[in-house]
């Protein structure tokens, strides 16, 4: 009886998927939520309004002003009210208090209750930016809504908590369906699911088996691997070059992001995107916060509008999302005018200028 | 049983004085030869000529250790993986023990002998340095970590279920009994290096109450530990930082849950150049086995060809531990000078030409 609602319900999905349910264009302009969040977010979104602004890119902003530091249910309710009108969003990241009890990480509250189920970070070499390893050129999509980060702990006795990781075959497929449609879309051969199924047989065990059906049955074109999240990480820091696109759970992902974070040049220069089937957000493919240099103007807002350019392709404005990523890979190119994070000294104001004025030329 | 164990806990946990200065103490004593006498699991594939290395340096190096040969092969008992009672027995006695790479036994129902080991004999803690090797560089300088995982819960616990078809649970088990042992072994191990700062590694924004109950308790214990520091750092930002710049972490221990353990523990081995180069150590209260992470390498086994360096510098933390620092230090440096000397007296994983004889004869010739 279940398998048969099972499989019913799949059949549905498959098909969906394949919809592309765009934004609505009003007088030939969107309208996007902006959610600068909390640390530099502001800074590297108001360089983003900055450029659409001066290209005079059909954009409007909707600005939501929440942060993770009070408590702000409230905020992320609005947010998403917001999304669900605009579908589509430019965000910073939300800080999660350690010290707060009692309420969960404002950002993985928001991805679930739009379910967003898809988290997109592309981890590549910037021409111009110095790094240890060269050649790097990954895609990491990892599941969002599950996994270690279902939220549901308790305490059993004293002293004694169980958390519990939640692996589900149609979470699974859905995000493996995602990972070997992006591979196709944009020509990449390989697709690699990160697991420990030695060790969690059954939830990683599913996790790896159903990429591995899915890549065999419907995309015999892509090759499909898998790895073992330690090795992974070993091998990410030793040989990246061998990874095309990585699928993996929830906390995997999260670590693997930043692992190719660090080795592409830091949290400041890696774009991503969030994909539901219905809203898309776009953000930073690191997600820190950045509260140490906050307020500073000196942040590299570089990730943000990368991210933003992937919104504008989203939205099918390819020509412009192409204009401006290769205006920005123009100027850290030509080094005269890049952050302190990567080895130069203009401030963030002085990086947009530049991407600007090299729009302009 | 169980709440009367956790009540037990609960008193010790205020005493906390008297139990922190014996965590995985060695208690062994010497023999009539005056001794020490080790349990030694040769391990399979390559294991065998790296243990023979091991043995002809330890020989040389006059280490007053008498090796006890361990056969660790597993059998099934009552439907479950285990350890012939020998080698059990042999190590209950030896109290420590030194084991080369197993190959992993195929098919269903067999759990890894690794965690079967770190079951029998509950080692609680698993001791991962990563130190950068002069003569065998990497894109990442100067690092120099040191990693403590608790090797008994947390991801690991095995309790997992499929609830309904297509939705699977697994349980992450965090207790305070277990977090409490691992980290004081860390404040402990901090101390005996001397590193005096103990770094958390976690994930408490998210999984608030079992990560959370891991960070309250390096809480607790720091209170007796007043000459080492407490830090806290979320996964990710370590995972970012230690790519980004190790040698940050080079004055610190760093102590974390199972998985996370496991994952930034061969993170930092891909910083120095491998599993080959990497020493682990597994304690308990009782026993403590000390091993090559690295596997079994069948298709380089009984050419000459493998490198015995990861066993050798476990066996360097195993003579730590034991109270024979100065012959550990001793053949540490001897080995590194070895890999430091020149591609003619490197294995070929660590792209040079020498046999795994002729390394062995190196480092003996380097003792000093």
């Amino acid at each position: 009886m279940l398998r048969t609602a099972f499989n019913a319900q799949r059949r549905t999905f498959a098909t969906q998927a394949a919809e592309s349910l765009l934004p609505k264009k009003y007088g030939g302009r969107y309208t996007v939520t902006l959610i600068p969040g909390d640390g530099i977010g502001k800074e590297i979104t108001d360089s983003v309004v900055e450029i659409f602004q001066s290209q005079r890119l059909p954009i409007d902003w909707e600005t939501v002003n929440v942060t993770g530091g009070e408590d702000s249910k409230e905020g992320v309710k609005e947010a998403v009210e917001s999304l669900k009108r605009n579908k589509v969003g430019l965000k910073g990241i939300w800080h999660t208090d350690v010290s707060r009890s009692g309420q969960g990480s404002l950002n993985v509250a928001f991805r679930k209750e739009l379910d967003i189920y898809a988290s997109l970070a592309l981890i590549k070499n910037i021409p111009g930016v110095k790094t240890k390893l060269e050649g790097i050129d990954l895609v990491l999509i990892r599941e969002n809504t599950e996994g270690e980060y279902s939220g549901l702990e308790h305490e059993s006795v004293p002293g004694v908590v169980e958390s519990l990781k939640i692996i589900t075959q149609y979470k699974s497929e859905r995000i493996a369906k995602f990972a070997f449609d992006f591979a196709k879309k944009n020509g990449r051969k390989q697709v690699t699911a990160v697991h420990k199924a030695n060790i969690m047989k059954l939830a990683d065990g599913l996790f790896r088996k159903t990429i591995q059906t899915i890549g065999a049955e419907q995309y015999p074109e892509i090759v499909t691997k898998d790895i073992i999240v330690d090795n992974a990480s070993m091998q990410a820091a030793s040989n990246p070059q061998q990874f095309d696109v990585l699928v993996t759970p929830n906390l995997y992902g999260a670590i693997l992001s930043n692992i190719g974070t660090a080795l592409v040049g830091g949290p400041g220069l890696v774009p991503g995107a969030n994909y539901g089937r219905e809203f898309a957000v776009f953000e930073p493919g690191s997600r820190h916060v950045g509260l140490d240099i906050q307020g500073q103007g000196v942040a590299n807002p570089t990730a943000m509008i990368l991210s933003s350019a992937l919104l504008l392709r989203h939205l099918g404005l390819n020509a412009e999302a192409d204009k401006l990523s290769d205006a920005v890979y123009k100027v850290i190119k030509d080094g005269k005018t890049t952050t302190r994070d990567i080895g130069g000294s203009a401030s963030t104001k002085e990086f947009t200028q530049a991407i600007i004025a090299e729009l302009n030329a | 049983m169980l709440s009367s164990r956790l009540f037990a806990r609960r008193t010790a946990f205020t005493a906390t004085r008297s139990y922190a200065t014996n965590v995985a103490k060695y208690n062994g004593v010497k023999n009539a030869n005056g001794n020490y006498v080790v349990s030694f699991i040769e391990g399979d594939g390559i294991g065998i000529e790296i243990s023979k290395a091991v043995k002809k340096i330890y020989a040389a190096a006059e280490v007053p250790i008498e090796w006890e040969s361990c056969d660790v092969t597993p059998i099934i008992k009552d439907g479950n993986t285990a350890i012939p009672q020998a080698a059990i027995d042999s190590i209950n006695k030896n109290l420590v023990a030194l084991k080369g790479p197993l190959a992993t036994p195929v098919g269903k129902g067999h759990r890894s002998l690794n965690l079967t080991l770190r079951k029998t004999f509950d080692l609680f803690a698993n001791v991962r340095p990563a130190k950068s090797i002069e003569g065998y560089a990497t894109p990442y300088e100067n690092v120099d970590t040191v990693l403590i995982r608790e090797n008994t819960e947390g991801e690991y616990s095995g309790i997992e279920h499929t609830v309904v078809p297509g939705v699977v649970q697994s349980i992450k088990l965090i207790t305070r009994e277990a977090s409490e042992k691992v980290i004081k072994y860390a404040f402990e191990y901090a101390r005996a290096i001397n590193r005096k700062k103990i770094l958390v590694v976690h994930k408490a924004t998210i999984m608030k109450l079992s990560d959370g109950l891991f960070v309250e308790t390096a809480k607790e214990v720091a209170k007796a530990f007043p000459d080492v520091s407490l830090d806290f750092e979320i996964i990710d930002n370590t995972a970012l930082k230690v790519v980004t710049k190790p040698s940050q972490y080079n004055d610190v221990v760093m102590v974390m849950p199972n998985l996370y353990g496991d994952i930034m523990s061969d993170l930092a081995s891909g910083l120095i150049g491998g599993l080959g180069l990497t020493p682990s150590g597994n304690m308990g209260d009782k026993v403590s086995i000390f091993e090559a992470v690295h596997g079994s390498a069948p298709d380089i086994a009984g050419q000459n060809k493998a490198n015995p360096t990861a066993l050798l510098l476990s066996s360097c933390i195993m003579l730590q531990h034991m109270g024979l620092e100065q012959y550990g230090e001793r053949i540490q440096k001897a080995v590194l000078k070895t890999i430091a000397s020149g591609k003619e007296n490197r294995t070929g994983d660590l792209k040079g030409s020498a046999s795994t004889s002729h390394f062995t004869e190196q480092v003996i010739k380097n003792l000093e």
